[in-house]
């Protein structure tokens, strides 16, 4: 990797003026799990990294005002093990328990989770954040059987978080901070979808640090359901979360929003009508499914995937209420 | 002559035994040093320039920035203007200094220019090979047409099995030191700690005796770490061109899964008949890749094992792409044979609705090795015992409602395993210290620790005293580990000099003891009379009375004279069964269970053979579902040079593994065989069978992914919802 200089700050402010204002100057590292391996292959070099694993302002699980409050540098285990996530968000919990190694869940956080990079090979061996050479996309004609299905291009690439759609489910909002301040960005948009190889695939700007994330309590039944090819460490081929209002037995609202299907966290507007006013069993799960499928556009090798985030909706659902 | 022979199988004290590794606490704790662990005085760092390009000429080649970059110390470059380069990753230049940033740094100044030329990366369509597929022709046997005709069923398929690496876990490379007077320090990772400082020597134009190899420990090498290669006479050079100071040469990661070494891959199409319940007709159109050399293959080992049949057409291409070279890899062909093998098998018996096992029982003399016949029935038996086979088994496809199916499939395995060469010293010491020294490599699978335990045998030493010395060039010659040949030589060199050196100590205390040396045992720490176990003398006051003078005694195995000494022998059976459930909708395969009945011999030592056995049955288990090199023809890069997207099983895909070592009077009257090969062979096709069996339908390419699972499923009209 190229030489950086190295900030470790001890404080959010001193953390701020460590970061600069272009990407190629400073990088913030929590985790370490994504940045050093990309550093390594020179995908990314910042001249300076800003180590925030320290800062004690963004450990910490605790109710807040407006719901449940995750610091950004909590550690996935941490996530996964503790009593009020465990309590109110299972599709949170089931989501970092995917990340199946405990080394990635004791040093990944919750914050480097959102803000990694996406994980698709062309990506990774230098091609840009679009996988172009020579002006077009080398996807849809190379090896795509882990991109996307939805979005139709150019960005091919999936997110990589595995929190992002149960967040999204859960209306989750995302606060980021950088000198200026403090803003609140909903999960939702807190994923965007690049056009070209100079933007960035979240709402995250040069000098901005994620701090936390708030979602908000209010008895969901919610779950997530992922595939993987391999049960140990590996990436979803497809998952789902959904968070559930019920009425009764009903489905008073749904949240149906799929993952590694698209460059971002994929609400499924379609599943989450068909689900109003039904209750939960096999038929209405796998009718959802088919409905958060339509309008996929898979490529040539991934088709496949179409199948997987039907099924990973159905199974969250009926995981969600409680007949998996 | 001495009788070498080996105890009987109820009266050896320390073979046959259950030991664990000598050296297993120095590995688990760090205490053991790799070749890449190795960090002398003054150590340079060296690093290679490699190929973004699959085909490409260099046209122009400016090293002067990398050159007087800080810290560099030597820059050469390996292929310069007008060389052509044949695949990603093929070396440019090498760089050493002081730092290995200062390495890549400078590497990354090396300024290149390329004519781009056209690259093939893929061959699974056989079509656009074109010119670079070279048919290797056909071979019949009988009358395969009339064969067909006579068949009352006939099944035709296809099956594909990818190129995979080798993937050590400690990478290609070595430490070289090129000293003032031309000697050559030489610290390599290699399998061939006796013959590879020939190889480095013949590269580098110095005599033999001027290199001087070491290696107490290896990180893996599965057939890939034979010759001293490229990178061992460039690390020497740069050293040369330091000044002499040590230079440290490893590939990285990606380096490793691109350049050094794989597996070829089989693509095939099969149509094969029987005949009343019989195996009559096979033939198949075979095609590969080894990369850029091409993808030889003797195709007429096909069909795999179950070979006399009456009727054979085989014929194979192979096909030559921009991609690294393959090398030897775990039981060189074995494993993509029978693969096809048994897979077009099993779709056969699942044509005939014939229990496979009945189907292998009553073609049980279509098996050429005739002396296998019965070993391979008894294993069938014990197989499908472990494996319940009789309560799981059912004709294909898995009817219990829901997407969970489960299936039970079967592969069978053959390998020769003959002991190599192989030379050794025994050094009774006046102390009573037992010295062995060979000049063999342990590469993790206990070799050190079953020569302790044959010295052991022969000396009533307990085989944790005995000092076993390897890993050094200057050693007794031992062969080269490969083809499971290690046991089966060392086993027998130790073993005579063990026996030459214990008469003569017997020599030296018969007289002491009132007898004649041949009336004299040593069992348990003492010298006795035989019959008169009375009449002893601890083994230490034994060796006291050799004064000042050790005795050291050679012994040697010659691989081809050794069959008619009866110590060890060759020609092994060996079978795996798996049992395995597939989600329908998600396409996604668990391992429930793979059984690994597997004959070596005499087996040295159960607990690291089963040992050995669970590492290749994890080999298989990652082919079956997970493992692959990727390529992309529009870049010619592999796409996954690295342990994240190339996909090696973990501890929640392997299921429950079941080894049964064929411990069995008729296996070890044949003496001691190799075991390394044979158990990476079948569980392949086991797998293939069993997911066949679960869902119904053949899943032709493996690894058997949820997308290759769903598509077959899907072609079928089997797949749910």
């Amino acid at each position: 990797m190229e030489a950086f200089g190295y900030a470790n700050p001890k404080t959010l402010k001193e953390a701020f003026a460590s970061l600069g204002s272009s990407w190629d100057e400073a990088m913030v590292l929590a985790g370490g799990t994504d940045l050093i391996s990309m550093m390594k292959d020179r995908v990314m070099s910042p001249r300076r990294v800003v180590n925030i694993k320290g800062l004690a302002e963004l450990k910490g699980i605790s109710q807040a005002a407006g719901g449940i409050r995750i610091g950004s540098n909590v550690t996935l285990d941490e996530l996964a093990s503790n009593p009020l996530v465990r309590a109110q968000f299972p599709a949170l919990v089931q989501a970092a328990l995917g990340v199946a190694s405990p080394q990635m869940r004791n040093m990944g956080t919750v914050g480097g989770d959102l803000c990694q990079r996406p994980r698709c090979w062309y990506y990774r061996q230098g091609f840009g954040l679009l996988g172009m050479k020579n002006g077009s996309s080398l996807i849809p004609n190379g090896e795509n059987r882990y991109h996307a299905i939805f979005g139709g291009g150019p960005a091919y690439f999936v997110s990589p978080s595995s929190f992002g759609p149960a967040l999204v489910a859960l209306d989750a909002k995302v606060k980021i901070a950088s000198a200026q301040g403090v803003r609140e960005v909903k999960a939702s948009d807190f994923f965007v979808i690049p056009t070209s190889d100079t933007q960035r695939e979240t709402a995250i700007q040069p000098g901005d640090i994620v701090i936390e994330i708030v979602i908000p309590t209010g008895s969901t039944k919610n779950a997530t359901y992922e595939v993987r090819e391999r049960d140990g460490l590996d990436w979803p081929l497809a998952a789902a979360s959904v968070s559930l209002k019920m009425n009764g037995t009903k489905v008073a609202s749904a949240k149906v929003v799929l993952g590694h299907v698209a460059p971002t966290p994929w609400s499924a507007a379609a599943a989450e009508a068909a689900l109003v006013g039904k209750s939960i069993d096999e038929a209405t799960a796998e009718a959802a499914g088919l409905a958060a499928v339509q309008g996929a556009q898979p490529l040539s090798q991934n088709e496949y995937k179409v199948q997987l985030a039907k099924v990973s909706v159905k199974r969250a659902l009926l995981a969600a209420a409680g007949k998996a | 002559m001495p009788d070498y022979s080996w105890p009987a199988m109820d009266k050896r004290r320390v073979m046959g035994k259950r030991f664990s590794r000598l050296d297993g606490i120095a590995k688990s704790s760090g205490a053991a040093k790799y070749p890449s662990d190795y960090n002398p005085k003054d150590l340079l760092h060296a690093v290679i320039l490699s190929s973004p390009h699959a085909h490409a000429k260099i046209t122009r080649i400016d090293v002067s920035d990398a050159k007087s970059t800080p810290g560099v110390t030597a820059v050469r470059v390996i292929n310069g203007e007008g060389k052509e380069l044949n695949w990603v990753g093929q070396e440019i230049a090498s760089i050493a200094a002081t730092t290995e940033v200062a390495a890549r740094d400078a590497a990354r100044k090396i300024k290149v220019d390329y004519e781009i030329l056209p690259h093939l990366v893929h061959e699974h369509d056989l079509g656009k090979a074109g010119a670079r597929a070279r048919p290797s022709g056909e071979q019949t046997t009988g009358e395969p047409e009339k064969g067909f005709q006579e068949c009352d069923v006939v099944v035709e398929g296809q099956y594909a099995i990818p190129v995979i690496t080798h993937c050590c876990l400690e990478p290609h490379g070595q430490v070289v030191q090129w000293k003032a007077d031309d000697m050559i320090e030489y610290w390599p990772s290699t399998q061939n700690v006796s013959a590879v400082g020939g190889d480095l020597a013949k590269a580098l134009s110095v005599p033999v005796s001027n290199v001087h190899v070491q290696m107490e420990y290896m990180g893996g090498g599965f057939g890939s770490k034979f010759p001293s290669d490229l990178w061992g006479a460039e690390c020497a050079q740069l050293s040369k061109e330091s000044g002499g100071r040590p230079v440290k040469l490893f590939l990285d990661r990606a380096q490793e899964l691109t350049i050094a070494g794989n597996r070829p891959s089989v693509f095939s199409k099969v149509k094969l008949g029987g005949k009343d319940g019989k195996f009559h007709t096979w033939q198949s159109e075979t095609w590969a890749t080894g990369g850029f050399t091409g993808g030889g293959m003797n195709a007429d080992l096909f069909p795999y094992v179950f070979r006399d049949i009456p009727h054979r057409k085989v014929n194979h291409t192979a096909v030559s792409l921009n991609t690294g070279s393959a090398r030897a890899w775990r039981a060189p062909n074995h494993p993509q044979q029978a693969y096809v093998t048994f897979s077009a098998l099993e779709d056969l018996c699942a044509a005939m609705k014939t229990d496979p096992l009945d189907f292998f029982t009553n073609n049980i003399k279509t098996v050429r090795a005739a002396n296998m016949r019965d070993t391979y029935l008894r294993q069938i038996q014990k197989g499908a015992e472990l494996i319940e086979w009789k309560k799981r088994w059912h004709q294909r496809g898995d009817t219990t409602k829901g997407p969970i199916k489960r299936g039970l499939g079967i592969g069978f395995a053959t390998w020769g395993g003959l002991g190599h060469d192989s030379k050794c010293r025994t050094t009774i010491h006046p102390d009573g210290t037992v010295e062995v020294e060979l000049g063999t490599q342990d590469l993790g699978t206990a070799t050190r620790t079953m020569i302790a335990m044959v010295v052991s045998e022969t000396t009533g030493v307990p085989h944790t005293q005995i000092k076993v010395k390897l890993g050094d060039s200057r050693l007794p010659f031992s062969g080269a580990s490969g083809g499971s040949t290690t046991i089966g030589g060392v086993s027998v060199s130790s073993r005579k000099s063990s026996v030459n050196a214990l008469e003569k100590l017997f020599e030296k205390v018969a007289p002491l003891l009132g007898t004649t040396p041949d009336q004299l045992e040593a069992v348990d720490g003492q010298i006795r009379v035989k019959g008169e176990p009375t009449k002893n003398m601890t083994w230490k006051a034994a060796c006291q009375k050799l004064g000042i003078q050790p005795i050291s005694e050679m012994g040697e195995n010659i691989g081809r004279n050794a069959p008619k000494e009866g110590l060890i022998s060759q020609g092994v059976a060996g079978i795996q069964m798996a049992d395995v459930s597939v989600d329908i909708e998600t396409g996604v395969v668990k391992m429930n269970r793979l059984v690994v009945v597997q004959d070596c011999g005499l087996v040295v030592n159960p607990k690291t053979a089963e040992s050995q056995a669970y590492g290749a049955g994890i080999m298989t288990i990652c082919a079956a579902i997970c493992e692959e090199r990727v390529m992309d023809q529009q870049t010619g890069l592999v796409l996954n040079p690295d342990m994240e997207f190339y996909k090696l099983a973990g501890a929640g895909d392997i299921g429950e593994i079941i080894v049964h070592m064929d411990i069995h009077p008729d296996n070890d009257k044949r003496g001691i065989i190799g075991l390394g090969e044979p158990v990476a062979v079948g569980g392949i096709a086991a797998i293939g069978n069993a997911v066949a069996n679960a869902i119904g339908v053949r899943v032709p390419m493996v690894p058997m992914t949820p997308a290759r699972v769903l598509a077959a499923l899907s072609k079928s009209g089997r797949r749910m919802a």
